[in-house]
């Protein structure tokens, strides 16, 4: 059985449906991408999957659990994460704190109000380490605002990875990165791999082809087309939308 | 603009220091700057209130403008407690805070799963139906009169009993409190649980997404700052001799806000006590030369929202940033941050 299985989801906004009918499943240690055109509904997709829309029918399994409508800090103890497409980071902080906060470590002694956290340093050791896995060793004092836009998209995966995940869902990690930062992420996603389950929406189709185990198209509130890189590089859609020389 | 980005360690700090330094002296000399021992008092337990409000507005982030209501709640508490149950003062003290604490956990309910304006909105309608109760509610709050002749109980030491009849006397009182709460605070504020706080100011939906029950921290940080109104109301109620719906009336929320953001909460956990400090000395000096000193508070809000949105407190990062630049080598104090 599939680690995580969403079944007939259906998701509305108003009288605008955007997710007509969705069945997806993502097995143990696979990369899964997810491509489709904007404003196909993907991102609303990951919404639900992690919680933070509830679908209006349909189910969502994780690991034998039934987490459908759960609260998002539910499941993120249970074992999901997600960055997020548009960066949504805690501006005020510097880059180890925003990894700091989201350390289950910490959010175990969240209502401790006598200890200074910068004491922790078992805390510090185990942020810096995660920090220097995304590649922002050295700007752990920055502050957010300071940092580059593509460490800002770095920091995106290390909050997201700090809780623990077993299963990490990422959203478009390369939108607006040049080629070398890229390349980099590359590397990071590789690595992930090893020891996490991955969902990644990607626009970057040689990015996405190169890296994804199984690769599922969503158009029209749908999965379209489902298969392995190979396997999509001759689906119709997929050649239509020009993919810049990927075949 | 912020909290300095590093927590410390220490229990008491240089501005602590300092501060307790400047209360615990200020019964010597407020009367030779001009002034009176009352106003210390005043000036004691709006700071206590202020400080317990920032944790809310400044540190959360969460705009709650009905926030006088608990500080009213918490006066008449004190003197129905010393009428009905038992005049003792750790009692009465007890009973504010408690019986704030409970309506704010009750409050906190409908409040804590709003954000911005809703949030805004939500706290300013409680506020008035509070209002509205206990401006009806006669038969315990005695309505406009106030709940009249509360006593100003003595201190039981155990070993000793302190009068606090005095107003110089009740002032220690008040000190005594701030002093625990000043460190307390600021220990919260420099903890998991304080920056987690921030972490929701800053971002309510990311605090969520990497696990945290974000509702039950805003119910618990709203709770807790009505239980500082609370005790803020019980001191108050020992001060005025009285309980008086006044200060439950939206005026009054909204004048704890304006406190709070010209002295700079939003920057700095010092925020609260300048701005209290500023408001008071504001009445009594200018005040003393014209009826409308509000208007011109009032006024000097505007400029520094216009100007210098992060306060008095920004103002003073700023200069102590500039001083720093000056010599390099030594790093800004973050003396009056945090
Ligand atoms: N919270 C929302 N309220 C209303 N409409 C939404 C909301 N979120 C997304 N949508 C709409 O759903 C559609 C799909 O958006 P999205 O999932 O972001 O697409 P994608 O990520 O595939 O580009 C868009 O038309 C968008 O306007
Ligand atoms: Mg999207």
């Amino acid at each position: 059985m599939a680690l995580f299985e969403a079944r007939g989801l259906h998701k509305r906004f108003g009288d605008q449906v955007v997710l007509e009918e969705i069945n997806l499943a993502f097995e143990a240690g696979s990369l899964s991408g997810i491509m489709g055109p904007n404003g196909a509904g993907k991102t609303t997709c990951f919404n639900v999957l992690t919680g933070r829309y509830r679908p209006d029918r349909g189910s969502v399994r994780f690991d034998g659990d039934d987490i459908t409508g759960w609260a998002p800090h539910r499941i993120v103890r249970r074992g999901i994460s997600r960055s997020f497409q548009i960066m949504n980071l805690f501006d005020e902080y510097s880059a180890l704190d925003n990894v700091v906060v989201a350390l289950p470590s910490v959010r175990s002694r969240s209502f401790d109000v006598l200890h200074a956290i910068d004491a922790d340093s078992e805390a510090q050791d185990r942020a810096e380490t995660i920090l220097d896995r995304v590649g922002l060793r050295g700007r752990e004092r920055v502050n957010v605002r300071s940092l580059s836009y593509g460490e800002r998209r770095a920091l995106e995966i290390g909050v997201a990875l700090a809780t623990d995940p077993r299963l990490l869902f990422v959203d478009e990690p390369t939108a607006g990165l040049g080629t070398g930062a890229t390349a980099r992420l590359a590397e990071l996603i590789q690595e992930l791999k090893r020891h996490t389950t991955i969902v990644m929406i990607e626009h970057d189709m040689r990015f996405l082809f190169g890296l994804a185990d199984r690769i599922s198209v969503i158009h029209w509130g749908q999965v379209i087309a489902e298969g392995t890189p190979d396997e999509l590089r001759e689906n119709p859609w997929v050649r239509r939308s020009n993919l810049g020389g990927l075949a | 603009m912020d909290y300095d980005i590093k927590q410390t360690t220490a229990w008491v700090t240089g501005p602590i220091l300092l501060s307790l330094v400047l209360f615990g002296t200020m019964p010597f000399w407020i009367e030779a700057v001009g002034l009176y021992q009352y106003l210390g008092v005043e000036v004691l337990i709006w700071v206590i209130f202020a400080l317990g409000f920032n944790l809310l507005l400044g540190y959360t982030g969460l705009p709650s403008f009905g926030h006088g209501a608990f500080l009213g709640i918490g006066a008449y508490a004190f003197g129905l407690a010393q009428f009905e149950v038992w005049p003792n003062l750790w009692f009465c003290l007890a009973a504010s805070v408690v019986v704030t604490a409970l309506f704010g956990a009750v409050t906190a309910l409908f409040l804590s799963h709003r954000r911005g304006i809703y949030f805004a909105l939500m706290s300013i309608a409680f506020g008035q139906i509070f209002y509205f109760i206990a401006s009806k509610w006669t038969d315990v709050t005695h309505g406009e009169d106030g709940l009249l002749n509360i006593q100003r109980l003595p201190v039981e030491l155990g070993f000793a009993q302190l009068s606090i009849r005095d107003n110089a006397e009740l002032y220690y009182l008040c000190f005594a409190i701030y002093a625990v709460l000043v460190i307390v605070l600021w220990r919260l504020t420099n903890s998991p649980f304080g920056r987690l706080l921030r972490a929701i100011k800053q971002n309510e939906t990311r605090v969520a997404f990497v696990g945290y029950p974000v509702t039950l921290y805003k119910w618990a940080v709203f709770t807790l700052s009505c239980a500082i109104a609370g005790l803020a109301g019980g001191l108050f109620a020992m001060a005025q001799e009285g309980a008086y719906i006044n200060v439950m009336s939206l005026q009054w929320s909204g004048i704890v806000v304006l406190m709070v953001l010209i002295g700079g909460g939003f920057v700095s956990f010092w925020g609260p006590v300048l701005g209290v400090a500023l408001y008071f000395v504001a009445r009594d000096v200018l005040g003393a030369y014209t009826d409308t000193w509000l208007l011109w508070f009032g006024l000097m809000f505007v400029v520094l929202v216009m100007f210098k949105p992060q306060g008095l407190a920004g103002i003073w990062q700023d200069l102590s940033r500039r001083r720093a630049a000056e010599r390099p080598g030594r790093t800004a104090s973050a003396g009056m941050e945090g």
